[in-house]
């Protein structure tokens, strides 16, 4: 027999344009808690996704399940090899029992006409929450417990189902402080009885508090497997962040002017607090943080779309009010968004239309009517001034490529003129030669007088791109280097601040304050 | 060159005309061509308005009983010895009440369309009842009831003169103006026109304004005609406008929606009732017809959109 519960060999995927997982490897022993790190974007979840059977590897993938090959074609698979998978999002039916949620599936080869047999459904929702020793009614609907009680829940299922692996996804993320330690001694427990589990975490603390062993993945690689004892944090964020990836310099060209921008004490719970900076003419500004730290909720604010509670906003030293993106475009803020494709495009429709999206208004002629010909001038200026591909005006958006897409995006505020432009993961799923276009694209900006707020979590970009850092974690701030101090080590650790048992951490992470996901 | 789908549904309108004209005896009469056109625009008006909020990606459900209450509206007004225009007033301002108040509800709410609708569907058609008793209002002027029953300069029904009209207002408004440009724009990711600084609740109040006051004229021409109004006018009109939008062309997901369609898609209704009633059928055979022809026609559109995606595919890998 061997020692394994799980080895994974030869992973890689490709998607369209993009190779996420690059011969990855991961090796599970029985019984032990295995971290699962890496930056965002380093492949962990696409990693998960190909043992659950959802993606399906590209060829040349070897699966072994306690010592024995084995094939993953769809996720039904993975379930009979004992995996069971916790996403972060969970997957519970929140209008169905605990019970039920706990049995579901498992008759899954019973003929339809049979009648359900209620007791034994009790009976083993029952017993896998006597397992875990916790105080759960079994007939509760599972849309009236804590995020943190369905999280047991889904554990529940998992031991029903007689699992040997349980993966948890950033299990901690919506958990108060108690409950994440409650939830650390269900990991012990389960480990202690010969289940294994995969732990994919971004706390560095709590990765030393639970695991064993980890994995560490970077830019879709496999770095290294390792024993937790064995390592320090810095050691670790090395790990994490010590990449060879890096991109040409954008180097500050223009001397930088006066303040353009400024934002004082920007709060809103369960989001950020006491958001404070200013932008300069000229300069490129970049904000980084782990998913979840509050950047993406910070720029939207600004733009007008997600209230804040508090806050001053000042352009060109004026204080300015901005209630709806609508007020933004006309305050001369712009906003692009980190999902491209459904909040940033109208994908069905033509280049041409949306290019002119946010001037509508300043499109039309005297009878109040859009003038189409300087409509698809505009939009042929920008097609040819950002290098867009194909040139074709009336192509639909959907049609481009990813780059191209963003090219589209960015021509579309450029047409509106912003003072300020905050750019939201400006190449996320972007190849890499249109990257370092972008990336020179957002610095001829910063040369022409807008500001421009790049906010990122690719380290190598913000490198490459910022003259000044600020680095947010839990809602706020937690440090600002300019760029010739910065490194990724100092950024990572300002990021996940790792040490010190916080202050702060309570903005993000009251319990129900995180949405369940409608 | 490939022919659009409201070109299309143009051809098939021309033939179910030309076939009717074959097989229907008097089909081309000039009694029945007039007949036809007395009858098209009510419908086709409503047709229109629902057309608009579908393009948004709602549904209007309340829109025959903001007709019927705008049309009650115009009968008070008549019957209590006003003059056609001030009747004409309050029937439009009737509508963009009931039209204003589903606006608010759905676009500043932000309820769906398909409840709001529901609801004021019945709420409308309650206020009716409470002021009509159930009964019918009718007796209205001599120059009232030539709005729907007159000629222009003696030739052509005033009432289609109307319809025409509008609906050039509408495709103007859809195709040429900013307002138009956002409703399709909104009805295909209103996610994105948010993120783009677009007023999302100014284009939806204006949606159902612009519905509600079409079902007004609607409702003007139809009281008219029939010098009557009670608590069922146009009823029947209801969820064959749905169906005459999404036959012609409107993606009921919203999105995508041409004037030019969804009248070409009245016409063939018309031809259809009125050319199976010549011929004998029955009413009942007359509806089986119809869903027939809808359900073939939405086949039909689905397979072309696959193709024309591809194509566009094909367009944008060949030049990149």
């Amino acid at each position: 027999m061997s020692d394994y519960i799980l080895q994974m060999k030869n992973i890689s995927k490709t998607f369209p344009g993009v190779k996420a997982l690059d011969n990855v490897e991961l090796e599970v022993k029985k019984g032990e808690v295995h971290a699962l790190i890496g930056e965002n974007g380093a492949g962990k979840s696409t990693l998960i996704k190909i043992l659950a059977g959802i993606h399906k590897p590209d060829p040349g993938a070897k699966f072994y399940f306690e010592g024995e090959e084995a094939k993953i074609n769809k996720p039904i698979d993975a379930t009979l090899k004992g995996v069971s998978i916790i996403y972060q999002d969970l997957s519970l039916f929140p209008n169905l029992s605990v019970a039920e949620n706990i049995y579901i599936g498992q008759d899954s080869n019973k003929k339809p006409w049979k009648k359900i047999n209620w007791k034994n459904i009790k009976k083993t929702a029952e017993r896998a929450l006597e397992e875990l020793e916790v105080d759960i009614d079994p007939n509760t609907t599972v849309e009236r417990l804590s995020i943190a009680q369905q999280q047991l829940v889904e554990i529940a299922r998992a031991l029903a189902f007689e699992a040997k692996l349980i993966v948890m996804d950033e299990p901690t993320s919506a958990l108060s402080s108690s409950e994440v330690e409650k939830l650390y001694r269900v990991v012990d427990k389960l480990s202690s009885r010969g289940i294994s589990i995969i732990f994919i975490s971004h706390k560095l603390k709590e990765l030393f508090r639970v695991s064993d062993r980890f994995t560490v993945l970077r830019d879709g690689k496999y770095v290294g497997s390792y024993q937790t004892e064995e390592i320090d944090e810095s050691k670790l964020i090395n790990l994490m962040v010590g990449r060879d990836v890096s991109y040409e310099k954008n180097e500050k060209e223009v001397e930088t002017g006066e303040t353009i921008f400024q934002i004082s004490n920007f709060s809103k719970q369960g989001n950020f607090k006491d958001i404070s900076f200013s932008l300069k003419k000229g300069e490129v500004l970049g904000i980084t943080g782990l998913v979840g730290s509050g950047r993406t909720e910070l720029a939207q604010a600004i733009f007008g779309v997600n209230k804040p509670d508090s806050g001053e906003l000042k352009i060109y030293g004026n204080d300015v009010q901005i209630r709806s993106s609508a007020d933004a475009v006309k305050k001369g803020v712009a906003y692009i968004p980190e999902a491209r494709q459904t909040q940033g495009l109208v994908l069905e429709q033509s280049i041409i239309n949306n290019i002119s999206l946010p001037i509508l208004n300043r499109m039309r002629n005297k009878l109040k009517l859009i003038d189409r010909k300087s409509e698809v001038q505009l939009a042929e200026q920008y097609i040819k001034s950002l290098d867009v591909r194909p040139a074709l005006p009336d192509l639909p958006a959907s049609k481009l490529s990813g780059g191209n897409q963003q090219k589209v995006v960015i021509g579309k505020w450029l047409s509106a003129q912003p003072k300020i432009l905050i750019i939201d993961e400006p190449t996320n799923g972007i190849d890499i030669g249109a990257k370092t276009e972008i990336h020179k694209l957002l610095r001829r900006l910063a040369n022409d007088g807008i500001g421009v707020i790049m906010i990122s979590s690719e380290l190598p970009e913000i490198l490459a791109v910022s003259d000044r850092v600020l680095v947010m974690r839990q809602g706020r701030i937690s440090g600002e280097l300019g760029i010739k101090e910065a490194t990724q080590e100092k950024i990572m650790s300002y990021a996940l601040n790792s040490g010190n048992k916080d202050e702060s951490s309570e903005v993000l992470n009251e319990p129900n304050q995180v949405s369940q996901g409608v | 060159m490939k022919l659009s789908k409201e070109s299309i549904l143009g051809l098939i309108a021309l033939g179910t005309f030309l076939l009717l004209a074959l097989i229907a005896p008097g089909f081309l009469s000039s009694n029945n061509i007039t007949s036809m056109m007395f009858q098209l625009p009510e419908f086709g008006l409503i047709a229109l308005a629902m057309m608009v909020v579908i393009v948004t990606g709602g549904i209007d459900l309340s829109i025959t009983y903001i007709a019927a209450l705008s049309g009650v509206g115009a009968a008070l007004m008549l019957t209590n010895g006003y003059g056609m225009l001030p009747a004409i007033i309050v029937a439009i301002l009737f509508a963009l009440a009931c039209g204003a108040f589903n606006g608010f509800v759905i676009s500043k709410i932000g309820v769906s369309p398909i409840l709001v609708t529901l609801g004021t569907m019945v709420l409308f058609e309650g206020i009716i009842l409470a002021i009509t008793k159930g009964n019918s209002i009718s007796g209205f002027s001599d120059g009232y009831s030539l709005i729907g029953n007159g000629y222009y300069l003696g030739l052509v029904p005033l009432s289609i003169v109307i319809f025409v009209l509008f609906a050039i207002i509408t495709a103007i408004l859809l195709s040429k103006t900013s307002w138009g440009r956002s409703v399709y724009m909104y009805g295909s990711n209103e996610t994105a026109t948010l993120f783009s600084g677009v007023k999302n609740s100014r284009v939806l109040m204006k949606v159902y304004l612009y519905a509600s006051l079409l079902a007004a004229i609607s409702a003007i021409i139809m009281t008219s005609r029939y010098n009557s109004v009670k608590v069922d006018l146009g009823s029947s009109y209801l969820l064959q406008s749905v169906a005459a939008a999404v036959l012609g062309g409107t993606n009921i997901h919203g999105g995508y929606g041409k004037v030019i369609g969804t009248v070409y898609a009245v016409m063939i209704f018309q031809f259809i009732r009125n050319g199976l009633n010549l011929l004998g059928f029955h009413s009942s055979l007359v509806d089986v017809v119809i869903g027939a022809i809808l359900i073939l026609v939405l086949a039909m559109n689905f397979f072309s959109d696959k193709f024309k995606k591809a194509a566009e595919t094909r367009k944008a890998e060949k030049a990149a």
